[in-house]
């Protein structure tokens, strides 16, 4: 793997008051990788991603994106432009129609003329399979479609690096694949990935690596093969046993 | 003895003169306590403590004075302290300061009803937190703010009629003075209540079509 790594988490640290959540995390993100992060609730995997562009800021360590530090950068709006961010809970703005909440970034954030970003964000809607909803608010989409035109807005600021915090926890079983198969398709195209996810078979067949984080820590990373056939550690095992039981086998 | 609509013709300039005079007092109350609430709901969410503090003491303080005893305090009170108004601006004043205490609770409500997950996703998006509230929480707390408006908005009309008992020629005082040359008091009050109504349903219909037009599909109620 040549040249230096997108993103690079160092001994991230973070507590809230006495409950430590993120106790020492470090973990690297080449250019083109999806990594993909499992673990039990409450053992820090949304905190972590959410420092990463610090809407939680970490107590010690350092965040890179490239050459910027983002915990103590100046310009946090600047770096969180390089930085998509896919919400369980989608965060789509309710008063705007999907054409406008994929829009309103390109337009307030990056200054496009209004022209060229209702193209682009027709585009981007069309990238994630949803045209002909362009119109449409929020409230009249599905779960799927509303984490996809999330996705579109997320995508349409074209950045370095995509976090998906359970992009699928929020959605009915039935609406869970066109929002994988999306980002199965991103993955392919060599987007830079951060997912945290229960969905082992997304898991398995994209991602380059897993990472399986509790309390806080990371207890094991390595490539999805690896990961269900052989896990170094036993806590590994049991985890993954109980998703097996929970999700089902979700291979290919 | 006139005939009723006679009377009431007769008396309608007078009446109409005490009219305007309700409505200016209407709209600088209004404006007050939208610009004053506004204020006193930005220093409760966004200010330091004991900013808070001082806009909660402030709104407990005009929530629970009597208008009548806020109007004739200021009135006949403050020349005391050396602060002497008009009557017509002694209402203002009064009545203001409590609209306000009213539409900063409003206004409050209003921007706490859009959902922190929508400003993550501005912040999220790189939005500074101005420009989350201009393009995010602003236009749906307006959405949230009509219903409530429009209901103090009567409130505030009604209560004009307090003005009277400090002098104010507004259309109540307009309507006595028919009443004491007149000696016919049902006429004439019949035709302020019609005045008042008029006044009250017709901007509460015009709210509620606003509301209506600013509806977001897909969202009942």
């Amino acid at each position: 793997m040549a040249g230096k790594p997108l993103l690079r988490v160092v001994n991230v640290k973070k507590s809230f008051g006495d409950k430590v959540v993120l106790d020492g995390v470090s973990l690297t993100l080449n250019k083109g990788e999806t990594k993909v992060i499992i673990g039990p609730s409450g053992t820090g995997k949304s905190t972590l991603l959410k420092s990463i562009n610090r809407l939680v800021v970490p107590d010690e360590g350092e965040i890179w994106l490239e050459e910027t530090e983002i915990i103590r950068c100046k310009n946090i709006n600047a770096v969180r432009q390089k930085i998509g961010y896919v919400f369980q809970d989608f965060g789509l703005f309710h008063h705007l129609t999907a054409l406008e909440n994929v829009m309103i970034g390109l337009t307030k954030v990056k200054k496009m003329p209004k022209k060229e970003a209702v193209e682009k964000a027709r585009y981007e809607l069309n990238r994630v399979g949803l045209s002909g909803i362009e119109d449409l608010y929020p409230a009249q989409l599905s779960g799927g479609q509303k984490q996809r035109v999330a996705i579109a807005r997320a995508l349409a600021m074209e950045p370095k690096l995509m976090l998906f915090d359970e992009p699928t926890s929020a959605l009915d079983p039935e609406l869970i694949g066109e929002v994988l198969a999306v980002m199965k398709e991103l993955a392919e195209s060599k987007m830079t990935m951060l997912v945290v996810t229960h969905e082992m078979g997304f898991a398995r067949s994209v991602s380059d690596e897993i990472i399986f984080i509790e309390k806080g820590k990371i207890v094991e990373q390595t490539s999805p093969e690896k990961m269900f056939r052989d896990p170094e550690h036993q806590r590994t095992r049991e985890f993954l046993f109980k998703l097996k039981d929970l999700y089902g086998e979700g291979g290919e | 003895m006139l005939d009723f609509f006679e009377l009431v013709k007769k008396s309608l300039p007078t009446l109409l003169e005490g009219t305007f005079v309700t409505i200016k007092l209407t709209i600088l109350i209004v404006a007050m306590g939208l610009i004053l609430g506004l204020i006193l709901a930005f220093c409760q969410i966004y200010g330091s403590k004991p900013l808070r503090i001082a806009v909660a003491i402030y709104d407990r303080i005009f929530r629970s004075i009597p208008e009548l005893v806020l109007l004739l305090l200021i009135f006949y009170g403050m020349p005391g302290i050396g602060l002497r108004l008009s009557p017509f601006y002694a209402a203002v004043v009064a009545l203001g300061l409590r609209a306000a205490a009213y539409m900063g609770q409003i206004f409050r409500g209003s921007f706490m009803s859009v959902g922190s997950d929508q400003l993550t996703a501005a912040y999220s998006l790189g939005m500074s937190e101005y420009k989350a509230f201009i393009y995010v929480i602003f236009p749906q707390a307006m959405r949230a703010f009509i219903p409530p408006f429009a209901n103090e908005y009567a409130i505030i009309l009604k209560d004009t009629s307090l003005a009277y008992a400090i002098g104010v020629v507004e259309l109540l005082r307009q309507g006595q003075y028919i009443i004491t040359v007149e000696y016919e008091p049902l006429p004439i009050f019949l035709a302020i209540a019609g005045i008042y109504f008029v006044l009250t349903f017709g901007v509460a219909r015009l709210l509620k079509k606003l509301e209506n037009k600013l509806k977001i599909p897909g969202i009942g109620v």
